[in-house]
């Protein structure tokens, strides 16, 4: 017998006892009837009682925007592109950047061509040392979540797995139209997107990396980035 | 008395008369009561989302099979290679032949209490790989070569002060009083061992079925790191992880960060379905998912406690223990501490050996009220008590009980037992808490109330009479 089939085995043994069903007289849903197929009386939109995050699209990106900043990132609206420059410019001079992560893409190639730094471009793999000495990075994405503050990355729309997280400033370039309600709205928008061809990797980033590991204090920039700034395009 | 219950009541007396570490880990706690009734309170119903949370969550054990079936194959059609692992032993052996097979040289690791478990990272160094533990609670405790304090925050019982002299006394950091400080050192650290490391180790959160991903929930990014540089990535699944679907984590990972930590999300929720696929830029060669039986099926058959399973390690009912915070999560002596530990410690290690873990309770409900997936712990709690003494009845308690009852039928006995107790109680601070005190448990730490001086019924005589 494979271990496979042991445990699957012990699994089959242990469930031929059912066990008492959770209760749902909070939910109003006691009247239901119960059955084998519990699965159908899931409740299938958890967005009645998760917290609110208004009705237009306009309500989402300014409560994108607060959440964002509550997690101690940096949010700007751009009018355009032209705008977006000159913000990621600013942010080089004050921070002194002198070699740039970045993978090629729709908004990432304008911006960087127009920064004119030295260039690590991870879409055709890249030597870690050269990414690790990076001051920044510029990536894409594929949502940003209104609810929670958060951005949702993937290897195709943020050239890998390690561009996102090495070198210490993320800059996010984003659509307006990228902004979604809630968690389940964004995995929806990736599931019709790939279909059954996942990336390996996608991640929810809320906020530059943290810990509180030392006496419960919050100090950024545990392993990854000490700075994530999210700038929205029209 | 068994090993386990003489070291966990020793150990309880030394922390719960230390009053500085009550303090510590009251002040450490506090924070986490606002933040987490604040970001409660932004749900449109925190009650609601943990019926739904326990409906799924019990969905999903209960056709246990089922989806640990979908998860696998959707895993293994992208180039995952699974490892059923009926214990922690075989878990253990495939890990180590892992490295072994690949020539590994160094080992970087991200938290992982079902590593914990099954003492990965000290069977690999048995084995002679260095193995680095990158979170940063884990990466001190480990340099002090003693288990987390804690299943989420493992070093929430060391001062900045501690950390620093460890720091210093270990790695030649210079003192510090700063937090940031010590975080940036031991980030100039890790950096080193994440560019060398070949192989990265990592736990999870979630697995979801539906796509054959694993979800890992971490605030540093030490995770991340784990699994996106070195060219192996081997990941250690309880079986319990599985949710149904991937919009489960919609519900789930607010109520994790919430519950937990008090955040209204952790800082980075990652997704890994497979190793670095065709087009893409970096990620390891090689993806294994060890899955974990080591006695959860056990678990999984007392279909009482079955519930238990549904615990997604938040860390919430330590929280809120009255008896975890005077007691400390050392003193367990367990890898899962604080209510939940104590429920199912006896399933995975042994009802006997850790049947003492049902008494560490005041009963009072706080962790059943708390559980974001509404586990029935406390009411666990007394299940473990009572299936361990059907399965080995206590004979002194018994005689004490027929005692009792034998007293409680005859009068004229409870009269003498009554009398002898008021006359000598004089004599009680005399024998405090020595061996010849009858009620010396009681008394080693609180005063025994005083008997009256005439029982009810000589008073009710006296009134008659006069």
């Amino acid at each position: 017998m494979t271990n496979r089939e042991i445990i699957l085995g012990r699994i089959r043994e242990a469930l031929k006892v059912a066990a008492p069903h959770p209760d749902f007289h909070e939910l109003g849903r006691a009247d239901l009837p119960v059955g084998p197929d519990a699965r159908q009386r899931v409740p299938t939109a958890p967005q009645k009682w998760l917290p609110p995050v208004g009705e237009t699209l306009a309500e989402q990106v300014e409560l994108f925007g607060r959440n964002a900043e509550d997690l101690k990132a940096e949010f700007h609206e751009c009018s355009g592109l032209s705008e977006v420059i000159q913000h990621v410019k600013k942010l080089s001079a004050d921070g002194g950047w002198k070699k740039i992560g970045r993978h090629r893409g729709e908004f990432t190639d304008p911006v960087a061509r127009e920064l004119g730094l030295t260039e690590v471009r991870t879409d055709k793999g890249y030597a870690v040392k050269d990414l690790e000495s990076c001051d920044a990075a510029l990536t894409e994405c594929e949502a940003l979540v209104a609810q929670t503050g958060s951005v949702l990355v993937s290897a195709p729309s943020a050239g890998g797995r390690a561009l996102s997280i090495l070198p210490p400033h993320h800059v996010v370039l984003a659509r307006r139209n990228q902004v979604v309600p809630d968690l389940g709205v964004a995995l929806q928008r990736v599931q019709e997107k790939f279909k059954d061809k996942f990336p390996s990797f996608m991640s929810f980033i809320s906020g530059p990396s943290r810990t509180g590991d030392i006496e419960r204090i919050l100090v950024l920039g545990a392993h990854g980035p000490k700075k994530l700034t999210i700038l929205l395009l029209p | 008395m068994n090993a386990q219950a003489h070291e966990f009541k020793a150990s309880v007396r030394r922390y719960t008369a230390d009053l500085g570490h009550r303090d510590w880990i009251q002040k450490a706690l506090a924070g986490y009561y606002v933040k987490r009734d604040e970001f409660k309170n932004r749900f449109q119903s925190w009650p609601s989302a943990r019926n739904a949370a326990a409906e799924i969550k019990w969905e999903a054990i209960n056709h246990l099979d089922r989806y640990l079936d979908e998860f696998v194959s959707k895993l293994e059609a992208r180039g995952t290679k699974v490892f059923w692992a009926p214990d922690a032993q075989a878990a253990r052996d495939y890990i180590v032949g892992v490295a072994r097979a690949h020539k590994v040289r160094s080992i970087i690791k991200s938290k992982s209490m079902t590593g914990e478990e099954v003492h990965l990272a000290d069977a690999l160094e048995q084995s002679g790989f260095e193995v680095v533990e990158s979170d940063l609670g884990e990466y001190i405790v480990r340099l002090r070569r003693e288990p987390p304090y804690h299943i989420v925050f493992p070093a929430m019982h060391l001062t900045r002060k501690q950390i620093s002299d460890l720091f210093h006394s270990r790695l030649g950091s210079e003192p510090t009083n700063n937090p940031e400080d010590l975080t940036m050192f031991a980030r100039r650290v890790m950096r080193r061992k994440y560019c060398e490391a070949d192989m990265g180790i990592s736990g999870a959160n979630f697995a979801i079925a539906e796509t054959g991903m694993i979800s890992i929930t971490e605030n540093e990014g030490n995770a991340r790191l784990t699994t996106s540089l070195p060219k192996i990535h081997v990941a250690i699944v309880g079986i319990e992880k599985v949710l149904p679907k991937l919009s489960d984590l919609a519900l789930f990972l607010p109520m994790l960060a919430t519950a937990g930590a008090g955040q209204p999300i952790t800082g980075y929720n990652t997704l890994y379905g497979g190793p670095r696929q065709s087009g893409e830029p970096d990620g390891p060669e090689e993806f294994h998912v060890v899955l974990l039986d080591n006695r959860r099926t056990a678990l999984l058959a007392d279909a009482e406690q079955r519930d238990a399973l549904h615990c997604i390690r938040c860390g919430a009912c330590l929280n809120v223990c009255p008896i975890f915070k005077n007691v400390g999560g050392h003193s367990y002596g367990t890898t899962y501490q604080g209510p939940i530990g104590s429920v199912i410690t006896p399933h995975l290690r042994g009802l006997q050996d850790w049947k003492h873990l049902s008494q560490a309770s005041s009963l009072c409900g706080a962790c059943t009220e708390t559980c974001p997936v509404k586990i029935n712990l406390h009411h666990h709690l007394l299940h473990n008590r009572r299936n361990a003494v059907r399965a080995r009845p206590p004979r002194s308690e018994k005689m004490i009980q027929a005692g009792f009852v034998f007293m409680m039928r005859h009068l004229a006995i409870y009269r003498l037992a009554a009398r002898i107790g008021r006359t000598a109680q004089p004599l009680q601070p005399v024998l405090r808490a020595t061996i010849f005190d009858p009620v010396r448990a009681w008394t080693k730490t609180r005063s025994f109330p005083r008997l009256a001086k005439k029982s009810f019924r000589e008073l009710w005589r006296e009134r008659k009479t006069s």
